[in-house]
């Protein structure tokens, strides 16, 4: 059984969404064009997996294996539909701007998927830390490529701020290039994939550098004991 | 081995570096035509692409690890700058020619692997990456010299291209003129018959656009003793022009009051750069025989579907893009058969 620390660090990190599983690239890469879009997705994704997770943790026992995908999949899509309506109710901007990809986040494959390998087989705690982190590290993935295009694309940071923390939010937003003349391509689509595949690389990169580090660190303590 | 001395093994040293060395040789004549034609502000880009060239090379292959020097001396990053400043306009902002020319280096070649690995043409990945980012820049384009109006000097360019001055009293729309391919979509667009245009628009030639038609002839002479030197296949270059001839014959034989003549897609825009220059591009063409004619010919279709019915100014970029992608695919089905098999 998974620890709560270990199944922490899986979801921010050894097992991202995003990085590693490279699951729900659709509004990943769809939404990310501004810091504020990506973090209204990320978060709604967040909640519909938490809900989802100690939903289907909390049934795991009545329900049948033979039928657990389809109730899987009627549980997602009415906490989806719940928070569509939500959002619709109180981000009523932030929810014209993100559109389809709220009803679409019904096929965000990294929800069934979490039901599926984790919920449905962890106790309820478990199960909630998971689904709180996966959607968290997902999260932190399109913030860090929303950062990276709107500040290439338009030279600015957490443009619209206004749209989730209301009107007193309209100063939260960074100019880091004054008179820029917006490099489109990091909007379009290209720069969607080429921001997500250079910050794989980079994570690749990290863990490399990691591994280098501790094998030279047990290595350099075999000498010295010998 | 110091006795093998029997004829005949003279041989000649075709190395990358000779080859892209003849091929730029092969540009002389088409770049003075363009510089006679348009001004330049070509010059003032190539030092730009040429200079970054070499210096992301450099930098990009001390961080792989690899020797610096040989790379460098190649040519091949300096084949890729020379064709990237050919494809912009000759009044562009200094950053323009710059982030191109990086881009092409270091997402289009060296993400891959460097020479040899690269699956899309850099030069062309790196002005499609330009056309998308920068519309409005990479859409101005200069009118030839011999037109009545005001044409910038050299050390105005340079002003403008570093920072961004024009020259006093001059709007940047008031020096720009729509490209002859963009004049003859537009004009067919507003009902007007191939011939009045030809006629009565000022940046149209005798056969094509004025100075265009020139500098195509010149890349054409270019490509052609590329072709006897056996830099390049015939095939390509050949199997292209055919394809786009064809294409464009069949709607000018129907219609010939709205498709323009072969002959004018044949100068226009870079079609002779196309398929002399960029097309043949060893790395990301295709490499069999039979494959080399139908991605060729594949491309001169392309070329004539995006520039009659698409919204870009010229097609070459793209349809050699496309194609690339088709490469793999076109070597695989083409696989020459070994001499004493069985066909499969």
């Amino acid at each position: 059984m998974s620890s709560y620390q270990q199944t922490i660090r899986d979801g921010m990190w050894n097992n991202n969404v995003a990085f590693v599983q490279l699951l729900g690239l659709c509004p990943l890469l769809a939404v990310s064009n501004t810091v504020i879009n990506a973090l209204g997705l990320g978060l709604a994704t967040t909640l519909t997996l938490v809900a989802t997770n100690v939903i289907v943790s909390m049934i795991r026992n009545i329900v049948r294996p033979e039928i657990r995908i389809p109730v899987f999949v009627l549980i997602i899509a009415s906490v989806v539909t719940a928070i569509e309506l939500a959002m619709n109710a109180w981000f009523h901007e932030l929810y014209k701007i993100l559109g389809i990809f709220i009803p679409l986040i019904v096929t965000n494959c990294s929800i069934i998927a979490r039901a599926e390998a984790f919920a449905s087989r962890n106790n309820v705690g478990l199960s909630f830390i998971d689904g709180l982190f996966m959607g968290l590290g997902f999260t932190a993935v399109l913030v860090l490529l929303g950062a990276m295009r709107e500040g290439l694309g338009f030279g600015t940071l957490l443009s619209q701020a206004h749209l989730m923390f209301g009107e007193g939010a309209r100063g939260m937003t960074i100019v880091l290039f004054e008179d820029y003349k917006g490099f489109l391509l990091a909007i379009l689509p290209p720069g969607a994939f080429l921001g997500l595949g250079l910050l794989i690389a980079l994570k690749n990169v990290i863990d490399k550098r990691a591994v280098e580090n501790k094998t030279s660190a047990i290595h350099n303590q075999a000498t010295a004991i010998s | 081995m110091a006795g093998m001395i029997s004829s005949p093994h003279t041989h000649l040293r075709n190395s990358v570096t000779t080859a892209m060395l003849n091929v730029c040789y092969a540009l002389i004549p088409g770049i003075a035509a363009h510089v006679y034609f348009f001004g330049s502000g070509l010059l003032i880009n190539m030092t730009i692409t040429i200079a970054t060239a070499l210096l992301t090379e450099a930098a990009i292959l001390k961080l792989r690890k690899r020797p610096i020097k040989a790379s460098l001396m190649d040519g091949s990053a300096l084949v890729t700058a020379i064709l990237i400043a050919l494809s912009l306009p000759s009044m562009v902002p200094w950053w323009v020619p710059f982030i191109g020319t990086a881009f092409a280096m270091v997402f289009a070649k060296h993400l891959y692997g460097g020479l040899g690995q690269n699956p899309f043409n850099p030069a062309m990945v790196g002005f499609a990456v330009l056309l998308i980012a920068f519309p409005q820049e990479m859409t101005r384009w200069m009118p030839p010299q011999f037109l009545d109006i005001y044409h910038p000097t050299f050390i105005e360019t340079l002003r403008y291209s570093l920072t961004g001055l024009l020259p006093a009293g001059y709007q940047l729309d008031a020096l720009t003129m729509a490209t002859p391919l963009d004049t003859m979509k537009i004009q067919l667009g507003l009902g007007q018959s191939v011939e009045a245009i030809q006629g009565s628009q000022a940046v149209m030639g005798k056969l094509a656009g004025m100075g265009w038609e020139w500098i195509n002839l010149m890349f054409l002479l270019g490509g052609l003793w590329l072709i006897i030197k056996r830099i390049i296949g015939w095939q390509i270059p050949v199997a292209m022009l055919a394809g786009l001839t064809i294409m464009s014959l069949i709607s000018f034989l129907v219609a010939p009051d709205s498709y323009a003549s072969p002959l004018f897609h044949l100068l226009s825009g870079a079609t002779m750069l196309g398929a002399f220059f960029i097309a043949t591009d060893p790395v990301t063409a295709s490499t069999t025989p039979r494959g080399r004619l139908i991605y060729g010919f594949c491309i001169g279709i392309l070329i004539y579907i995006i520039r009659t019915w698409g919204g870009y100014p010229d097609a070459i970029a793209f349809a050699v893009l496309l194609m690339n992608m088709a490469v793999p695919t076109i070597d695989y089905y083409t696989q020459p058969r070994v001499f004493g098999h069985d066909k499969k």
